[in-house]
């Protein structure tokens, strides 16, 4: 077991910073995967869901003879026929101790209040014979007004979402710096600033449109259920679905196999996974859903969807005295996972990288008859950072400064970390400066102002405008006990396990569950590093809770942050506990030991080593064991964070904004950013190419777009516009690397930061175009026809495009709901 | 029902099947071809793509009776003998995925696109996958992949396969940043 031979100890290669290549890949460009979708069993039966095709109103009536006497159909199931047993779909995030939930019931009832909502089940032996039926099931709706504009829904005497509620308002948080002894009297600020800035902001509602369909497969064993779904969160589904249907969290078993993207969109307990299940419990066949794109874009929840008020005061210096937010937050219909908590996560970044002296932040969660809103890419953040970087570039106009000189005049510098800010967070390291500066480089900013200077000149039709984003955010969801003090429903710990297998190979199993980002390559790489095997050895298990029975999963850029954390903390127990058989297997002391490159060696004593993995055969085997101890050298460890990561970055953005067609196009964007420790170069630079795509595209390309009814009009790709490669631009990206103190990786988690930091920069440059032509605002996204009308009649461009979409709101008004309105006589959507 | 006759990744089929069905479903549903994905049911996100008699086709927007007496290529017979394509081993390498739904349809658009264009730039790659939606990767990856493995087919020629191994070494195009 003992080395031969002698060999100087040189520093193994660490696989921490190396651009592997994924060992995920190879299942995925073959085709050789395990969607959901792909699943069949035998004698499984297939879903379909009948929805409502009105926005609001009672169920008089369903009839579903014709449907249950159909070819292949075996049972239909209403709202009524399971109103016993199907609970309400949970919210875990009560942010106020008063707020309204009106209760969320998997399949409705008696009352429907959006469009979509489930109000049926056909049961058939194939795909197609339970979509055939969904056409025979007739229900009779007595129509109610529909509530579709937040701003209208807080009036007085508004018409009500819910009727058995008292209003609109499902909750008023609060956030005061001043109260929270984090900052100075908000009002006082205002009332003793030189220069007051207020501008309303719209948070257009986005879809988070992964690629692959939400997908269901339950299959009763007795009474044990297992249960694959396309989901995020294979763990917290467990847990909920448990509570939610009474099936005991001991008798299912949940798994989430390859997951086709989630953004947030399978962060969810979903109506379709507790349909799902209660119909395999009630026919005891296995039962699989997956849904149409159009119920997809339609029913998985949206994302965004605020419309803010933001005040910023200042002296005429330019130095900031104050922040004011007031956020009204659609809810949709009903409150799903955390859809409160979104906004609520944003009321501790508005602030962004500025030392406001003073802040105040309040939202109001409103209901609409609309689909629910939760989380997509950045949830919370994104608006916060929006607002912020938008305000500023304000405020620079209003005191005709540079927005980069009143950027950096106010944000917090390099020495100043760790930073407490305003809203009571602890900024953990960084340095705004040098990523600004490298960001500048990049781009080529002085050429390009140059450029805008001469196209101004010239008076080209084609002008150039150069936007930034100076933004940090808050990652790795998250301290249990700060996630306690905003009554979030659970903890943020994430837990790992590490198997020694007897041959030498490691299983790393994790609680955070990927669906695209990479975890089992860069597990793989923290693991090699700390065990000192190699990278090849290494298997990580994931995504099912009979194999990784605890975890919280993957959402909020936590995975490498937080459960990459537990990973390494397990492996430096297998390193303790295999340190003592080593100890005992070369006669030594645990203190004389050596361990490097996998192998532990008795210092001084040349040739005495054993390697890890060796030590691994002999604990299987067990014959020769320290005394006392047990023959397992694995480890289990949970993490739970001390405190939030805060990444941060530079975003430039260079747009050519045609003024006499109206046409947006990014010329350049560049970007440098500071994850903390890059674990693998190539991934992370790829979540900040799909991040940064994501925030474009809300600057630019997506809206979920309702009209006066309450129809989503834009239900497929066909309108809802999901940027082609043709739509994006090249990025050039480039990183600073200031550790985090919070974890032993030093990551700051990268998942959202691009979303989170592009968007206001390419607003802010379409803006900085055409700003002395006297445009002030443009709303996104930031369609051709909006910049003409912005160029051409003032304004921001107004609503979407009043000729509607495709699925023109005027057409659909007589035969949908009946209801005439002038808005949708005129086909306006909303 | 009819009867169809099809050959898929170079075996030979003959189903009844409803003339309704779609290309995908008769793929996915009757031959088990779940390589083949579907992302949109519009033919707008292009996850379904496959070859048929040797040009790329969304199999969402084509029947399986047109299919009848005609050759598919899917992405699980792209290479043969269990290899990989040029093309699937660039999307490897240059990292061109993350949760690879959108990849097999991708990769068949490419390999279709550089049937056309061998060459192609930056933007004729743009241009020619615009048909391909992917929600993850910003495509900038995807563009250095197809023009990766269009370098590697005009050198070797295009019934070039690899090792079906995928090599997890370091990509040499990404500086470590430590």
């Amino acid at each position: 077991m003992t080395a031969i031979e002698d060999r100087p100890t040189e520093a193994p290669e660490r696989e921490v910073g190396k651009a592997r290549r994924r060992k995920e890949d190879a299942r995925l460009i073959t085709g050789r995967t395990t969607w959901t979708d792909n699943m069949v069993l035998p004698g499984m039966l297939h879903l379909a869901v009948v929805r409502s095709p009105v926005a609001h109103g009672k169920i008089t009536g369903i009839d579903v003879s014709a449907a249950q006497e159909a070819p292949g159909v075996i049972a239909v199931l209403t709202g009524r026929d399971v109103a016993e047993e199907q609970g309400s779909i949970p919210c875990a995030w009560p942010v106020t101790p008063d707020m309204v939930n009106p209760g969320h019931p998997s399949i409705a009832v008696d009352e429907v209040n959006h469009v979509g909502e489930a109000v049926a089940v056909i049961v058939a032996r194939s795909k197609a014979a339970a979509q055939d039926a969904v056409e025979l099931v007739d229900v009779d709706y007595d129509l109610l007004p529909a509530v579709l504009d937040m701003e209208e829904a807080v009036a007085d005497g508004a018409q009500l979402t819910h009727d058995h509620l008292e209003s609109n308002r499902s909750f008023h948080f609060v956030f005061d710096g001043g109260e929270a002894g984090t900052g100075a009297d908000t009002d006082q600020a205002f009332a003793d600033a030189e220069v007051v800035v207020s501008r309303r902001f719209v948070q257009q509602r986005l879809i988070p449109a992964f690629m692959e369909p939400r997908s269901v497969v339950v299959q009763p064993q007795g009474d044990n259920y297992t249960m694959w779904s396309s989901t995020q969160v294979p763990h917290i589904l467990r847990i909920m679905l448990a509570m939610v249907t009474g099936v005991p969290e001991h008798k299912l078993r949940v798994v989430a196999p390859d997951v086709g993207g989630g953004f947030g969109g399978k962060l969810q307990v979903t109506p379709e996974e507790v349909i799902s299940l209660l119909v395999a419990r009630r026919l005891g066949k296995p039962v699989k859903w997956t849904e149409t794109r159009s119920e997809s874009l339609m029913t998985a929840h949206h994302g965004r969807d605020q419309i803010q008020y933001i005040d910023v005061a200042a002296d005429r210096e330019g130095n900031v005295k104050g922040l004011r937010c007031r956020i009204l937050a659609d809810m949709g219909a009903y409150l799903r996972l955390v859809s409160p908590g979104v906004p609520v996560l944003g009321a501790f970044m508005f602030n962004g990288i500025y030392k406001f002296p003073a802040y105040r932040f309040e939202c109001d969660g409103i209901f609409t008859n609309k689909t629910p809103t939760d989380a997509y890419r950045g949830a919370g953040r994104p608006e916060a950072t929006f607002a912020v970087e938008r305000i500023m570039d304000e405020l620079a106009v209003e005191l005709d400064m540079d927005p980069l000189e009143l950027r950096r005049k106010n944000w917090i510098r390099a020495e100043e970390f760790p930073f407490t800010s305003v809203a009571g967070m602890t900024y953990d390291s960084g340095d705004y400066e040098t990523a600004t500066q490298k960001a500048l480089e990049l781009i080529g900013y002085d050429e390009l102002r140059a450029e805008q200077r001469r196209r101004r000149e010239s008076d080209d039709p084609v002008q150039l405008g150069i936007g930034v984003s100076t933004f940090t955010e808050m990652c790795g969801l998250a301290p249990s006990r700060v996630l306690g003090s905003l009554s979030y429903g659970a903890g943020g710990w994430e837990h790992a396990s590490i198997r020694m297998l007897p041959t030498g190979k490691v299983e790393v199993v994790s609680g955070a569950t990927p669906h695209g980002q990479g975890h089992e390559t860069a597990w793989s790489q923290l693991v090699a590093d700390r065990l000192g095997v190699p990278f090849e050895d290494i298997e990580v298990l994931h995504g099912d809770t009979s194999v990784s029975p605890r975890g919280l999963d993957t959402y909020g850029s936590r995975s490498l942050v937080v459960g990459g954390a537990a990973v390494v903390n397990a492996a430096e127990k297998v390193v303790a506990k295999a340190r003592r058989v080593a100890a005992h297997v070369l006669e030594a002391s645990e203190d004389d030991l050596d361990f490097s490159g996998g192998k532990f060696s008795v210092r001084g004593t040349p040739g005495a080593e054993v390697s890890i993995q060796e030590i691994a055969l002999a604990t299987f085997a067990a014959h020769n064991f320290p005394e006392g101890m047990e023959p397992s050298i694995d480890a289990d460890a949970t993490f739970d964070p001390e405190n939030f990561s805060f990444p941060h970055g530079t975003h430039i953005c260079a747009m050519e904004v045609d003024t006499e067609t109206g046409m947006a196009k990014i010329r350049k964007y560049a970007c440098v950013d500071d994850v903390g420790t890059i674990v693998n170069p190539l991934i992370v630079e790829g979540q900040i190419h799909g991040g940064l795509a994501q925030g474009i595209a809300q600057a630019m390309f997506e809206e979920a777009v309702y009209d006066a009814d309450g129809n989503l009009t834009t239900g497929s790709f066909v309108d809802y516009l999901v940027p082609s490669a043709a739509d994006l631009p090249h990025f050039d990206t480039g990183n600073t690397v200031h550790e985090a103190p919070g974890n032993p990786i030093g990551a700051k988690g990268v998942g959202e930061a691009g979303t989170i930091a592009s968007t206001p920069a390419v607003v802010n440059a379409a803006l900085d175009a055409v700003r002395h032509l006297g445009v002030s605002d443009i709303r996104m996204p930031l369609t051709p026809e909006r910049v003409w009308r912005a160029l051409h009649q003032g304004g921001d461009g107004g609503d979407r495009a009043t000729a509607g979409t495709n699925a023109w709101g005027g057409a659909q008004t007589e035969t949908t709901a009946g209801v005439s309105t002038p808005q949708s006589a005129l086909g306006g959507d909303r | 029902m009819t009867q169809i006759n099809v050959r898929v990744d170079g075996v030979t089929y003959t189903d009844d099947v409803e003339p309704r069905t779609l290309l995908v479903h008769y793929l996915r549903e009757q031959l088990g071809k779940v390589g083949t994905v579907i992302g949109c049911d519009t033919s707008n996100c292009g996850a379904c793509t496959v070859h048929l008699d040797g040009a790329a086709v969304k199999s969402c927007t084509v029947l399986a009776v047109q299919a009848d007496g005609g050759e598919v290529t899917t992405i699980e017979g792209l290479a043969p003998n269990g290899g990989l394509h040029p093309m699937q081993k660039a999307f490897h390498e240059m990292h061109g995925l993350q949760c690879g739904y959108c990849t097999p349809g991708m990769i068949m658009a490419s390999v279709d696109l550089l049937k056309e264009n061998p060459d192609p730039s930056d933007s004729e790659v743009r241009e020619g996958i615009e048909g391909n939606l992917c929600r993850c990767t910003g495509y900038q990856n995807i563009v250095r992949a197809v023009q990766q493995a269009a370098g590697e087919m005009r050198t070797a020629g295009n019934g070039h396969t690899s090792p079906a191994e995928v090599d997890t070494a370091a990509a040499p195009h990404v500086a470590a940043q430590q």
